[in-house]
Parts: structure tokens; sequence; C-alpha cells
């Protein structure tokens, strides 16, 4: 199902004719309630899947939104279980939007790799990211997540290399995250001609749909995005909406704007190809 | 047995010491992990790079840096002869500079054209920055916003040299927070950028080409060691925080399993206070900054800051061949505290005229118990391995003295 799940997503865009939307959160920023409403929000305002980050003191390839919100997050007492039970109690309102925890390795690692993909299996995810744990390192990761049928979803990045295309695509499943420009999160984007090689070099080797991230703020740009790829993601643009809220006083508000947000890149990537 | 093959193997074909490192990095920096190693191996066997490498280490660092038999500590602590190992007279002022040649020589071959390093103390800072001057590279430092405050001896020098420097506010401001900067950096300027970690620790070959460079302290006090007494020592002590000057010392004595290794951790205000940065003695395998080893981190895996007196120990992690050796029992791990350290910074500065770094200063503190333990007969060779010139502003303010 978890698997299935995420292909049909995918699947039901490209009926459309438009890439799917990937809209990223931070968990437990500013606290577990509000990311529960922030899920339903994405998922109500045209995402097709929604990556829930579990934050990390640590977060190597992250720019500062994604760094602050993690922080704010760990302030606030998230563990990773947390996020598994935020991501349950979507799945009990929800039953077609997959969920991909995206997050770094050592939290899981604590947990065990194995304790935490049972765990993410009950709680309804469907796929798991782990920024730090590249093919030669996710195996143990990867092995108990094929046992409960959840995805190992790769990172490939515009130095990711012919050969090493195909490493990243053996063991792959779901989708491939494509990043788009050699940096962390937020930062600024490749030249289009660029991702849309490295696009297909992953696709060709992965025969799975690709997802381009890293970069992506603006309506504008999500849909230039959505005509290179099967699927666009959009993180550090949602997760500042959570710290404009907070600055603004009203932290309840978050959900609204994310959706707000979330409406008009849906939007612009549903007409992206026309 | 023949443990000649055991201790000599690692680290594995997949960057292992065991269970400990491994290459956990984003998949933008896996491909030039890749490459680095390739070009060390070549660079290994390359006899142009070991002569170039060979003649600044004399010329240039200063090496072979002096065998000192430190008498009236030895007298004072009525034991074992103690030696030090005198790696705080090299160039710079550390033994950092040993593997900061190593690695901008590395980077020189594989065309690259920028620097950028990590720095807590300030101390690889400036000897990463001194190698870049000598070879006109462009060098980015990044230090933990709280450290640019207490080294800012050290900020000067490296601006002195040439090098930019990027304060980092973000986590607490130290040694952990600069290294994630700076994986940032690189993972945005992979295509001309060489990062040269200063610690054994990081991705795979960065434990073992630091630890390599590093190796000739080793080689030299064995050899220095045979020289004056006729015989190995029983006991290698150095401090750690990384870990880069006790792995460059205890590696030529892997296999002369008669010689202990000892390495001496910051135990800040007490393990049991949780202010400490003791990742051996207090912490838990896990994995952070490209590697699987022993960190400091709560019951989510979540890393927890490390506290010490001295910015050159005040990290979570440790490099991950001493995560195996600890776990096999090769060496053994012992701690100092804030203020067992500034008492031994006192004592090592009356006694015999030298004025320690903080961090060795934790391992002169431990010194003396194994001087004490293995008694008159007993032979030490510590790793003095910076000098206290950076540290006499921060210890004034310790000992309450206003020298400002």
């Amino acid at each position: 199902m978890p698997i299935s799940r995420i292909s049909a997503a995918f699947e039901k865009a490209e009926s459309h004719n438009r890439a799917a939307f990937v809209a990223y959160m931070m968990c437990g920023d500013p606290d577990l309630d509000t990311s529960f409403e922030a899920m339903k929000a994405l998922a109500d305002n045209g995402a097709d899947v929604i990556e829930l980050g579990a934050p990390f003191t640590d977060p190597m390839a992250d720019g500062p939104a994604i760094q602050k919100a993690a922080l704010r997050s760990l302030a606030n007492g998230t563990k990773l279980a947390d996020v598994l039970s935020t991501a349950k109690r979507f799945r009990e309102t929800n039953q077609d939007t997959p969920i991909i925890i995206m997050g770094y390795a050592n939290p899981i690692h604590k947990m065990g790799y194995a304790e935490f993909a049972r765990a993410a299996s009950e709680a309804g995810v469907d796929g798991v990211i782990t920024v730090d744990l590249p093919p030669e390192e996710d195996e143990e990761l990867r092995l108990g997540l094929a046992e409960v049928d959840l995805a190992v979803i790769r990172l490939a990045t515009p130095t990711t290399t012919d050969d090493r295309m195909k490493i990243v695509a053996d063991g792959s499943s779901g989708f491939v995250y494509y990043v788009s420009v050699a940096g962390i999160t937020g930062s600024g984007t490749g030249a289009q001609t660029d991702i849309q090689a490295g696009v297909d070099r992953a696709k060709n080797a992965s025969g799975l749909p690709v997802a381009v991230g890293f970069g992506v703020k603006t309506p504008e740009q999500a849909a230039e995005f959505s005509r290179l790829a099967n699927g666009v993601v959009v993180g550090s643009a949602i997760v500042e909406e959570v710290r404009l809220a907070i600055e603004a006083g009203a932290p309840e508000d978050a959900p609204k704007r994310m959706g707000a947000l979330v409406k008009s890149l849906a939007g612009a990537i549903a007409t992206g190809r026309s | 047995m023949d443990t000649r093959n055991t201790w000599d193997k690692w680290p594995d074909e997949n960057g292992r010491f065991g269970e400990f490192g491994g290459r956990y990095v984003a998949e933008t920096l896996m491909p030039l992990i890749h490459d680095l190693e390739k070009e060390y191996n070549a660079a290994k066997a390359d006899p142009e790079f070991e002569t170039l490498y060979r003649g600044l280490m004399q010329d240039y660092v200063g090496r072979p840096s002096a065998m000192y038999f430190a008498e009236r500590l030895t007298e004072h602590f009525d034991g074992a002869k103690i030696y030090f190992k005198r790696d705080e007279l090299n160039h710079t002022g550390s033994h950092k500079v040993n593997n900061c040649l190593g690695q901008v020589l590395l980077a020189l071959r594989m065309g690259k054209t920028r620097i950028i390093a990590e720095t807590g103390a300030g101390q690889h800072g400036v000897a990463t920055a001194t190698i870049c001057a000598r070879f006109g590279l462009p060098c980015t430092v990044f230090m933990g916003a709280t450290d640019v405050e207490r080294q800012k001896p050290n900020v000067f020098r490296m601006k002195l040299l040439g090098a930019e420097i990027v304060p980092v506010s973000s986590g607490t401001g130290t040694l952990k927070d600069a290294m994630n900067e700076a994986l940032r950096d690189w993972v945005t300027n992979v295509h001309d950028t060489f990062y040269v970690i200063g610690t054994a620790a990081g991705p795979h070959p960065y434990p073992q080409l630091v630890r390599d460079f590093q190796s000739v302290i080793g080689r030299e006090a064995k050899a220095q060691i045979l020289e004056r007494e006729g015989r190995l020592p029983d006991a290698v002590m150095a401090c750690i925080g990384g870990g880069s000057n006790a792995i460059g010392l205890f590696h030529p004595f892997l296999e002369d399993e008669g010689v202990r290794l000892i390495g001496v951790e910051a135990e800040g205000s007490g393990i049991e206070t949780g202010e400490h940065a003791a990742a051996l003695n207090g912490g838990e395998p896990g994995i952070l900054h490209g590697n699987r080893t022993y960190l400091l981190q709560d019951d989510d895996g979540q890393i927890i800051d490390a506290h010490s007196i001295s910015a050159g120990l005040d990290y979570p992690g440790i490099g991950p061949e001493h995560s195996f050796l600890k776990d096999t029992g090769r060496a053994q791990y012992l701690t100092c505290t804030d203020k067992e350290a500034l008492e031994a910074f006192q004592l090592c500065t009356k006694l015999e005229g030298i004025i320690p770094a903080l961090e060795p200063a934790h391992a002169i503190a431990r010194v003396g118990d194994v001087a004490k333990e293995l008694g008159k007969d007993g032979l030490i060779i510590m790793n003095l391995c910076g000098r206290g010139d950076k540290d006499v502003f921060s210890v004034a303010e310790h000992l309450g003295i206003d020298i400002a």
C-alpha cells in the first residue's frame, strides 16, 4: 500500500498533465497540533505529497530557514515518535496523500532502523528520505523499510556521475529526489538545461518518477520546474510562513498562511505545462 | 598471534574501523569524497608528493620536533620517567600544521583553488591560514561566534594571514556548529573548494588521511625514545577532542601491544553534571559529521552541546578510530576536569618553563597518575601538542586576574 500510494499520487498528477506537488513542512514547528492542522491545510490546498520534516540539531544540508524551523521544533520538545504520531493523526483523516518522513540519520539510528521502520509503517507513513544516508550507508534502513513496503527515496544531485546514478537508482523506490543545484535547501537554483539533463539521467537510470527541489520559492519557479520533472518540491518557502506567523504574534495562523502559499504554488503547477 | 594485520588493516574498503567510521554525507559530496580517496592513494604512492611534503615538514614546520625529558615534573610526581614530545614547537604552535600541510598539498594536486576549514580554539584555523598564505590560496575559516569571542588572538592571527573568518552563530556557536557551516559551504562550492578537516573525524577518507599525516608524531617519538632509552615506553598519552594528535601518537605503537595507549578526554565540570566533552566516557555511538562514532546525544538522538574550558576539546564527537580502539580495549580513555586542567597548566609552566595549551594540560593532569602507577622503572611519552600563548587571557580570567 505505502509505495503504491506514492505511485498513485504521481500517476494522478500525470493524468492531468501536470507535475505532482511535493510540499515540505517541519513537524513540531511551532507545535504538534499546529503541524497536524498544517498537514491538512497542505493536502486541502493542492499538495499531492507531504514531506514531513523530522527535526535534528545539526541539519548539515539545510539552509537557515529549515535550520531555524528544526530548532523551534526541538525547543518545543519534539521527538521522532511525535513526528510519527502526528503522521498517524493525519493518516486517520486522509487515506490518499502520501507522507514522506524527511530527516537525518542519527535520531533514526538511535531509535533503531528496524524499530523505526515498523513504527513508521504503523503510523501510515509511505516513504523516508534520510539526507546523510547515501546508498553506501543505507542498507540497514533500506532492508527495514522493505520489510514493511515503505519507499526509500534517495537524492540525486548535479555532482552524481552516470556511474553513481546507477548506484542511486538501484534500491530507490517511490520516486527519486533530484537536487537542482549543489548547495543547501533554500538556496538558488541551477540553470534549467542542466536540471533537465540531470532529471532525465535520474529518470532513465531508475525508471521512477523524479521530483526536483532545492531553491523553488515562487509560483513562477514552480511552474518552470513543473515542465522539467514529474514532481516539484517546495520546502523553505512553506516553512518561512511559520516564522512569519510567529513573528506576527499569531502562530495559530501558520496553517492558514501555509495553505494559501500552497494553493498559489499548486495553481501555478497545475497550469505550468500548458 | 601476529597482530600486525589486525591493527594495520583499518579502515576497510568501506572506510570503517570495525563498526565505526563510514561515509555519512549528502549525495552532493559523495562523488567528491570518492575522488579524494582515489587522489590520496595516488599521492601516497607518488615519491614526488612525499619529497615535497617531507621537505616542507623539515624546513617550514621545523620537524622532527624535540623529545624532552621533563625532569622536574618527573621528580614532582615521583614515579615513571616522563618525556614530552614537543609538537608545540612546530611552526604555528601546535600539531595541527602536520595535517594542514598534507591536505593543502592534496588540494593543489586535485586542482582545487579555494580552501575552507573549521576551527575551535583557532589552532587548526591558524595552521590552515598559514599554509594557504604560503601557497597563495584563498582561505575561509568557519568559527563559532562563542569561540571568536574567547580566542581573539587567533582570530587576529588568521586575519593577518589573509584568511576570511566567518563567525557562526547557529546552534551554540562552537566547533560543531562551525563544522556544520563548513559542510554547508563545501556542498555549495564543491566544484572548486577543498575542505581541510582539522581532526581525525568526518567522512572517510578524512579520519585515515588525518591520522596518516599526524602519524609523524608517533614515528618520530618511537625512534627518539629507542635512541634515548633503548626501549619502548610503557605508555603513550595525549589529550583527545576529535583525537588527531592522539591518533598520530598512538598509531605507530598500535602493534606494540606492550605499550599502553592512553587518551584523556575533557570532563568539563564533571561527567555527572552533564557539562562535559567526554564522548567516549559519557556518550553513545551515533552518526554526525560524516561518521559513525561515540557522540554526546540525548535519548532521541539529538546532539548535546559539549562543555570544556578548552575550545579545542569542546566537541560532542570523537574520531571513529578512537571509538574502535576503545571498544576493542586496545586504548584506554581517561578524563580530566576543567579545574584539574587549570592546575596542570600552572604546574607545567612553573616546573618546566613550558606554557602548555589548555588541551594538553588535560593530559598532563593524568600523566601524574599513570607515572605513580607505573613506578620509577616506568617510561611515559606524552604529546605536548600545543603551546599555551593563545590561552593566557582565558586562564587569567578563570583565575580571576585582570590583565587587560
